[in-house]
């Protein structure tokens, strides 16, 4: 393992004939929570797909943990160290809690395992043998993140965790991804819901039309009010 | 009709419906798994038969065909699926047409290697007899495609719910994208289930040919036209929606070609379009999630 936990250079995506992604350039630093903010349409979840190999990009790199995957399928940007907990969660419905664990699992010594992200979330341990689709909006959002974790991952990719949850849900997500960024997980949080981004989130990055249009820290963005205003229309 | 004619009759169709079954559930698992509707499986459950044929001819043992068949097939699709379906990943009409393709060079080697009279394999030693039942005598042959059928669908049940590969099956029919994030290979999934479509569907091929002879035309009728009302009934993707949909299509249609000879396939089609008017999905589909 060398360089960032992921590093983005003149990213060029498009979805259909859209050119959503205009060259967008980020990076994570090993351990380093970032948090992508933007309007809908702003191409967020398009930089999300292109990191994780659902869509392939035109244009640029996308380079993790120093190796070179731009275009590469899924599973081989997984096994380089990526997990993702999808937008809309997309939890396999079809197979029970365990089992949607179970899946994703890629043990390593002293690392999560099954017991432990059941004594992260307890609300799972007691529902370990529902299926996935019988599981209440946040039970899902959970056992996304717990899927994820399970992969032993360098990087944490997020995209919308708090969608659909009550604030209280979404305190609770908060509060989790400040422990997995305590552990030394690198984070790339999408969110519309500015507080957590700026909770969680040591730098935020403010996406408009295809492009990183700012970068900072939150108190720096706080300091912007006319980057709120104008790209994120608060 | 007599009662023993109708016992018999309801075995007949009980018989068709296990041969289905092993026909259609490998039409079934590919759509169910990679959106693809392969309509060169009728093909393949044609070639099936040739290579037991074959088979039969060379070493006299029907058990060895039951056995190569489905392994030939399993290697053909293999090959196929990294080859040329791959390309057309997402791409539904040029999927279709790709295996329509696929479906006249196999049927058209076929007809080359084994020429284009109408064969017949008999049934193996010891199951060729016929037992008295109820009313009358009854081929040994056809209650052991029933018992296979049911022990078939019994076999995939526990892999589909008891193993490793039945999760990655469950999980990838609902959403094979997030199970390649997640880190699977979710090209050599597809190759594998597209080789166990193809070899399902050869293997159909040998248990039917005792019973239905092995000639041209074979492909379409039963073997696309039937596998595909079976998962249409049934519903598209599911293991019980092809158990649903063969104990109801076989039986409807022996029954239809024994009380309306001249418009069977009618009543097999009015059984379709009922269903898709009740439940567009089938009778045990599930809805697919747009993505």
């Amino acid at each position: 393992m060398s360089g960032p936990a992921l590093a983005v250079h003149g990213l060029h995506a498009y979805y259909g004939e859209s050119h959503i992604l205009q060259g967008v350039d980020l990076k994570v630093l090993p351990g380093e929570a970032v948090s992508l903010i933007g309007r809908n349409g702003a191409g967020k979840t398009t930089t999300i797909a292109a990191i994780a190999g659902f869509v392939r990009p035109r244009g640029g790199s996308v380079t993790i943990s120093g190796a070179d995957l731009t275009g590469a399928p899924p599973h081989e940007i997984a096994r380089a160290g990526v997990a993702l907990v999808p937008q809309g969660r997309r939890i396999f419905g079809d197979l029970s809690v365990g089992e949607n664990i179970a899946v994703a699992a890629r043990p390593i010594p002293g690392g999560w395992d099954e017991s432990r992200v059941l004594e992260l979330f307890p609300v799972l341990a007691r529902r370990r043998a529902v299926h996935g689709d019988e599981l209440s909006g946040g039970e899902q959002q959970m056992l996304a993140i717990a899927r994820a974790l399970v992969r032993n991952p360098t990087l944490l990719l997020l995209d919308e965790p708090s969608e659909g949850l009550a604030p209280k849900l979404v305190e609770q997500v908060g509060e989790i991804l400040e422990r997995l960024r305590a552990t030394g997980l690198a984070l790339l949080l999408v969110e519309q819901n500015l507080g957590l981004a700026t909770r969680v989130g040591q730098r935020v990055l403010v996406m408009n039309k295809g492009t990183i249009v700012f970068a900072g820290t939150p108190a720096e963005l706080a300091a912007q009010r006319d980057v709120e205003a104008r790209y994120l229309g608060i | 009709m007599s009662p023993e004619l109708v016992f018999q009759q309801a075995l007949n169709g009980l018989s068709f419906g296990a041969l289905l079954f092993i026909l259609a559930s490998g039409l079934s698992l590919v759509f169910g798994m990679m959106d693809v509707v392969n309509l060169a499986h009728g093909a393949f459950y044609m070639l099936g038969a040739y290579v037991a044929l074959s088979v039969v001819q060379s070493t006299g043992s029907f058990w060895l065909a039951m056995l190569a068949a489905p392994l030939a097939l399993g290697v053909l699709g293999f090959v196929l699926e990294p080859l040329l379906l791959r390309r057309l990943r997402g791409r539904h009409l040029d999927q279709v047409l790709l295996t329509i393709g696929v479906s006249l060079v196999i049927v058209d080697v076929i007809g080359q290697v084994w020429g284009r009279e109408v064969r017949s394999l008999a049934a193996p030693a010891g199951l060729d007899g016929s037992v008295a039942l109820i009313g009358g005598v009854y081929p040994v042959y056809r209650l052991f495609v029933m018992a296979f059928g049911v022990a078939l669908a019994a076999a995939m049940a526990v892999v589909y719910r008891r193993t490793r590969i039945g999760m990655l099956i469950r999980a990838g029919v609902q959403d094979a994208e997030m199970l390649g994030a997640l880190g699977v290979n979710t090209n050599r999934l597809f190759a594998s289930t597209f080789a166990t479509g193809a070899a399902l569907a050869g293997l159909a091929g040998v248990i039917a040919a005792p019973v239905f002879g092995v000639q041209p035309g074979m492909d379409t009728d039963p073997g696309l036209l039937y596998s595909l009302v079976v998962v249409v009934v049934g519903g598209l993707g599911t293991l019980s929606g092809a158990v649903a949909g063969s104990v109801l299509v076989g039986p409807a249609d022996t029954f239809g070609k024994v009380l309306f000879q001249d418009v069977a396939l009618a009543v097999i089609f009015a059984i379709v379009a009922l269903v898709l008017l009740l439940k567009p999905t089938g009778l045990l589909g599930r809805i697919r999630i747009a993505r």
